[in-house]
Formats: C-alpha cells, structure tokens, sequence
C-alpha cells in the first residue's frame, strides 16, 4: 500500500480524509491535448499541488508541472483548477473539489509548452514592454533615499509589491484573452507601483508604454485579476491609477 | 498614443452625452402629457436653433463614443486590426454622423 493510501486509511474518521478523487489532469503540448483520469487517495488538508504531485510520484511519473517553495512566494505552480486560476500549493482540495472531482489544466492564456507547464515569455516580456522595469534615480554615490511609509505615493506603491508572478490574474483576464497585445494586470500593476516609488526615474516612460496599443486603457474593469489575486492585491485599481494619471497628463497636468 | 487619444474622446463624448440624454428623457417625460403628435414635436422643434445644437452636438457626440466602443468589440471578438480596424470605424463614425444628420436636419429645419 502507497504511504499515502496508508495515511489516508489511518485518517478515517474524517470525512475530509475518507475516500477517493477523480482527478483529470489536461495532458498534451502545444499541438494540443485531452485529460486523463487518475484516482487519487484523499487526505487530510490535502492541497491541488499534493494531488499533482502524488500523481506524478505514484501514478505517472512523465506528468509535468511546475513549483518550487510550496508555501505561496514563489508563484510558480498557478494552474486552472475547476476551470479558475489557482496557486495550487495553498488550494486544499476541500475548498475547490466538486462531487469530489478536480479538473486541472495548465494556466489560461498561455502557451503551452507540455501537460500543466505553460511558457511564461509572453507574460514577462509584457512586464518589460509596459516599463515595469526600474529606471535608477541616483547612482551608488548618492545618499540612500528616504522612503516614507506615510506618504500618499509610497502607499500607492506599497498595496502591489507583494505580487509573486504567478500570473493568476493574467489567465484570470478576459481583456487577455480577447486582446493578445494587452499587457495585462501584472505588468500594469508593477509600472504602477514604480511610477509611485520616489526611486523610479522613469514616469513619462511608463505613461508613454501603458499608453501603447494594448496598454491601461484596454482594460474593462472586469475585475477578475483583483477578484482572483490570491495575495489579496488589487491590479484593477492599479490600472485605473494609471488612467488616471494618463489622463492627467492628457490635460497638461502634473503627476496624477 | 492613438489608443489613449480614443480613450479620452470617449470619456470627453460620455461627459457630454450625459447631460443630453437626461435632458432628452426629460423632454420625453414633458412631451407625452396629453398626448403625443408629430405636429406638436414639429412645432417645438422646427427653425429652433437650440434644439438644432441640442439633438446636433448628440449626435456628434454618439457617433464619435459609439465608433469607439464599436473599434473594441471588433478587435477583441472579430480580431480586427489596423487599417481595417481603423477604417471600419471612421465608416461608422461616418455612417452615424450622416444619418444623425439628416434626422436633425429634417425636424429643425423649416
């Protein structure tokens, strides 16, 4: 018996740990693919990476996927789960399972590269084209800036830094999928903390990149990138920051 | 910058059009006491300069905000791109004024 079969029978008792999950994982590459079915033992707060990762230890060891901290920082095992945008280590199965069925797929909007692993380029080299990218205000000879935690500006800045990259309100965006060329809530959400960060030397370029083809003002206010950021930020008002200060400057006006 | 350009006549047209809408229901609301004719219409209506601008600045305002919208939609769900993308929605742009046009034209003019 597999340790965790093992486990999962020395957990009777509660119904969370009883039984077994159909699970269907999407397998295939960029020509295309279909999900395969594999019943995997349930456990106790028993997360969609463990599922994934029973599957490829004890079911099918060629399955590919993508993680690293297992612990919600390092942002790279986003997949879809129930057809939704998920960072799989933090999403116990009792919260997202249905009639005691998952469906994984890899990330939405994304090329896929094989099984649940999408190509991440398009997603970051957006992050570059929308001058998320930090342009210095002083060199190693000047005098540590001060950054006051207070100021309007910085608590801008401050709500969208903790973002990991993991892309979840990229494939969570109908405006990306309708719209290859728009940049998309990360990058936008990231030129916005740096156009707020006192340090960033780069505010007319950052207004000049969001204002391209596909820039802030693509963006419907559809809200799934805020709806489905599992760090609880808010790219959606981020990109209406940077309308705002666009059409700010539209009219001749200072920073907005 | 063509992207925010449109972004910004879009708003500007919306800002305008409020006004003209809650003003047009309003007359809406005010006409059909007692009864509604195309005589009574008419008579406010014909050789009146201000209803000429009012229904005319409308229907310059819709034409550029509809156009736009319009641009979106058929970029995201028809793929459009472009000169096409561009050309499609001056047409509009162009169909909207025209026919607007000729409807002000025909109640205001004696």
């Amino acid at each position: 018996m597999p340790d965790e079969q093992r486990l999962a029978a020395t957990q009777g008792g509660s119904n969370e740990a009883n039984g077994t999950l159909a699970v269907y994982v999407w397998r295939g590459d960029e020509n295309g693919g279909t999900e395969q079915r594999f019943d995997v033992p349930r456990q106790e707060s028993q997360t969609v990476l463990d599922v994934v990762t029973w599957i490829q230890q004890q079911a099918d060891a060629s399955l590919t996927y993508r993680f690293a901290c297992r612990v919600g920082m390092c942002g790279s095992c986003a997949m879809m789960v129930n057809d939704e945008p998920r960072w799989t280590c933090r999403t116990h199965v009792g919260r997202v399972a249905r009639n005691g069925e998952l469906h994984i797929a890899p990330l939405r909007n994304l090329p896929v590269i094989k099984d649940l692993v999408t190509d991440m380029d398009p997603f970051f080299d957006k992050w570059v084209k929308a001058e998320a990218i930090h342009h210095p205000s002083a060199g190693r000879s000047d005098a540590f800036a001060a950054v006051t935690p207070d100021d309007p500006e910085r608590i801008e800045a401050s709500a969208g830094i903790e973002c990991i990259n993991c892309a979840i309100c990229y494939a969570a965006c109908d405006t990306v999928a309708g719209n290859t060329d728009y940049l998309g809530p990360a990058a936008l959400q990231r030129a916005w903390t740096l156009y707020n960060d006192s340090r960033d030397d780069g505010g007319d370029a950052i207004l000049d990149a969001v204002s391209q083809s596909g820039g802030c003002h693509s963006c419907h206010s559809m809200g799934s990138c805020t709806h489905y950021c599992p760090n609880d930020l808010d790219p959606m008002g981020a990109i209406a920051g940077l309308k705002r200060a666009t059409a700010k400057r539209f009219f001749g006006g200072g920073r907005g | 910058m063509l992207e925010l350009r449109l972004y910004m006549a879009q708003r500007i047209t919306a800002l305008i059009m409020a006004p003209l809408v809650i003003g047009h229901i309003a007359v809406m609301i005010y006409a059909v006491q007692g009864g509604l004719s195309a005589g009574e219409i008419l008579g406010r209506t014909q050789g009146s300069l201000s209803w000429a601008l009012f229904y005319g600045s409308f229907v310059v305002a819709v034409s550029i905000h509809g156009a736009i919208g319009v641009r979106t939609v058929l970029s995201e769900w028809a793929g459009l791109r472009g000169g096409v993308l561009n050309g499609v929605c001056l047409a509009l742009c162009a169909l909207l004024l025209v026919m607007g046009g000729r409807a002000v034209m025909a109640v205001t003019m004696t």
